[in-house]
């Protein structure tokens, strides 16, 4: 179980998340939509362990441990997993020495042995098959080149084998076209279980057709200001945000 | 007027007798005393350095590579091979069990006995420069000191004064060696004081040949070591020659090397050093374009951390039209490092449609850790192409918390944003098996500090 406790983070000076309360049960999936610059992308990254946000309140608890006393490898290696609203270009890094390299440390965090070469391939080739990856896309240089769409395909298939227990997908439909979009929430919702967690934050109903939540929160000026069901979803897509205090065409 | 000299303001004459006065002891012992175009090459070189001593950093391109260090030691020089080291392996970029052409140098001397010259196609002749006074000496004597002009160059006269020994490779007209050509040099030195030696190495690639060669310079033992290297390197009508250097000498080594290649129409030189050792280290790299239509690339990476010391001063001088030139350096910095880079790119008056590219990055891995950088283009030509490029920063936040937000440790992500950012540098290296073998160095050394 995963418990957020009124957190209050800091991003240079500002203040940003305001006192964040929510609690993800095992297998639940929860939708979090709200307006630009409400602090949601700031939240998966205080989740995630960046640097340069300071909590200034409140807790997080991952199954009974502190999470905010852990190291973002540390807390990857427990199983949370981030995808990124704006995946990070990394040039002179293959995708697949990336790869390996990621899927190696949990490995040997979680005890079991490192795969050789031929096992990592096996694998990998199976998981960008799947996602209608092409294998080219694993030679080159991590996300540097890619499309938006790719982008969010390469952290699909990250956390496709990685499998991690809670994972946090920021906005990783935005940029897919109607086909990826598919592909990417197949992908997703294969890696539902009732012992993972996910936290979906998004702008669009849409997605949340495909990978139907079981709760949905509005995000707004740094607190939870509503949840409901996914029904919410589909109001929040009629009325916008305005009955939240916030003038959306801003 | 143009001029390539090197300003002897900032030169200092009272450290000079420290280095020369065990000469005296030496001379009569130094091979080839009968040539007499040899007598005189090293009077010359004694009495250049007894006129300037050791460059000190008002000299314009020693400004940010400072010798006091060396004034503070009493160096001794080398004398013929006295080292009883042993080694169980010798550096080397061949695949296990393979052999090939090696000469190793002890202290600057050559041993016989480590070396190997077999298997080396007919046209090329690979030998001690002691060994070649006697059996070369028109070739030695038709090349030696032509490149290394003692006159602008304090080191390289104090070499030339005690001129001994060191590689000769020549490589006659048409003939192409695949097999990489290893010279290994040893500084060994001794406990009871500090050991200088001054190797010199001359390379003679003759028209339409093509030649690799490898210099592995390391440190054994605890000693305190002065190797002042200089090469000569001459690169025929549509030769290519590929000169690549690793230089991991003991934290107690200062190496100091001069290169100086001068290339013919249609030739290519192509040279890459890659910095590890050494407490202070300075390659300089002087590549001229004698001919038209020719090529250069020198390029490197330089890994510096604790209080090392790397100096990296290179010019490119293009002399006749059509040339290429290409620098690509890239420096790691750590700690209380320090790097150098100098670079510098003559374009003369008749050296119409010049290409000429520089570039150097260095990566600041601690507040501490320093780089001067300093560019230069002297351009007298007016249809040219030349760019430069310099930067320093440090690694990519972003990026390195992507790399932790997926379970890889902090070590091992910033093992891999360095490797990453060397590559650039190390893919300049043509040769793959010597890629390999020097990747594998840099890999070594970001392990060395996990
Ligand atoms: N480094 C920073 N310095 C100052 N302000 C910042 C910094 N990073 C983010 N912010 C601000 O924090 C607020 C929240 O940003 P955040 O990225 O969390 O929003 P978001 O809800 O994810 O928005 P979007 O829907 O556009 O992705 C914004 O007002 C943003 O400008
Ligand atoms: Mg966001």
């Amino acid at each position: 179980m995963i418990e957020i406790k009124n957190l209050h983070a800091k991003v240079d000076g500002k203040d940003i998340l305001k006192g964040v309360d929510l609690t993800i049960r095992p297998g639940e999936v929860h939708a979090i939509m709200g307006p630009n610059g409400a602090g949601k992308s700031t939240l998966s990254y205080v989740l995630a362990g960046r640097e340069g946000y300071e909590v200034t309140e409140g807790s997080v608890t991952y199954y009974g441990k502190d999470l905010l006393a852990l190291e973002p490898e540390q807390r990857a290696a427990e199983g949370v997993f981030l995808a990124f609203q704006y995946p990070v270009e990394i040039p002179g890094v293959a995708n697949t020495t990336f790869l390996k390299t990621a899927i190696n440390a949990m490995r040997k965090h979680r005890g079991e042995k490192e795969l050789d070469a031929m096992q990592f391939l096996k694998l990998i080739r199976e998981k960008t098959k799947a996602l209608g990856m092409s294998d080219e896309m694993l030679k080159r240089a991590v996300n540097v080149g890619f499309s938006g769409g790719e982008k969010k395909r390469n952290e699909t298939l990250q956390m496709a084998v990685l499998e991690p227990k809670f994972a946090i997908l920021d906005e990783t439909d935005s940029g897919l076209d109607i086909d990826a979009l598919k592909i990417v929430a197949e992908g997703v919702n294969a890696l539902r279980s009732p012992e993972r967690s996910m936290l979906v934050i998004t702008h669009y109903q849409r997605l949340l057709d495909y990978i139907v939540p079981d709760h949905v929160h509005v995000l707004a000026a740094g607190r939870v200001v509503k949840s409901g069901g996914k029904e919410l979803a589909l109001e929040l897509e009629k009325n916008g945000y305005r009955d939240f205090g916030v003038n959306e065409a801003a | 007027m143009l001029t390539t000299t090197y300003a002897t303001r900032g030169a200092d004459p009272s450290t000079a007798p420290a280095f020369l006065a065990p000469l005296d002891q030496l001379k009569s012992g130094l091979p080839g005393a009968a040539l007499s175009w040899l007598r005189d090459l090293r009077e010359q070189g004694r009495e250049r350095f007894a006129a300037v001593g050791l460059p000190t950093i008002r000299n314009e391109t020693w400004r940010y590579t400072n010798l006091r260090d060396l004034t503070k030691l009493a160096f001794h020089p080398a004398d013929a091979a006295d080292g009883n080291v042993r080694f169980d392996v010798l550096p080397t970029v061949r695949t296990e069990g393979q052999t090939g052409p090696r000469l190793v140098f002890v202290d600057g001397r050559f041993r016989a006995e480590l070396s190997s010259t077999e298997a080396l196609p007919a046209g090329v002749e690979l030998l001690s420069l002691a060994a070649a006074f006697a059996s070369h000496g028109e070739l030695i004597g038709e090349h030696l000191g032509r490149l290394a002009l003692a006159d602008d160059r304090p080191l390289v006269a104090l070499n030339s004064a005690f001129l001994a020994d060191g590689p000769v490779l020549r490589v006659a007209a048409g003939v192409a060696v695949d097999q990489p050509i290893e010279l290994v040099f040893v500084s060994a030195g001794s406990d009871e004081r500090p050991t200088s030696f001054h190797p010199r190495t001359l390379i003679v690639a003759e028209a339409g040949s093509r030649a690799v060669v490898v210099e592995h310079h390391i440190g054994c033992g605890t000693g305190t070591t002065l190797a002042n290297h200089v090469a000569e390197v001459f690169v025929g009508e549509g030769a290519t020659l590929y000169h690549y250097k690793a230089q991991r000498e003991t934290a107690s080594a200062f190496h100091l090397s001069h290169t100086a290649a001068t290339v013919a129409k249609d030739g290519c030189y192509d040279n890459f050093i890659l910095t590890l050792g050494a407490r202070l280290s300075r390659n300089e790299v002087t590549s001229v374009l004698a001919g038209t239509d020719a090529r250069t690339h020198v390029s490197g990476g330089y890994m510096v951390r604790g209080s090392q010391h790397a100096d990296t001063t290179t010019l490119i001088d293009h002399a006749q039209p059509n040339g290429t030139s290409r620098e690509v350096y890239k420096g790691v910095i750590d700690d209380t490092g320090r790097a150098v880079f100098q670079g510098k790119i003559i374009v003369r008056p008749q050296a119409q449609k010049t290409d000429g590219h520089q570039l150097n990055r260095a990566l600041l891995l601690s507040d501490t850790a320093e780089i001067d950088a300093k560019p230069e283009l002297e351009i007298h030509a007016d249809d040219v192409k030349c760019s430069h490029g310099c930067t320093a920063g440090e690694l990519d936040d972003a990026a390195l918390f992507y790399l932790r937000a997926r379970g890889i440790d902090q070590e091992t992500a910033r093992g891999l944003l360095i490797g990453a950012f060397l590559g650039e540098a190390m893919e300049e290296i043509a040769e793959e098996p010597v890629r390999d073998a020097f990747q594998a160095l840099v890999s070594g050394w970001l392990e060395e500090k996990r």
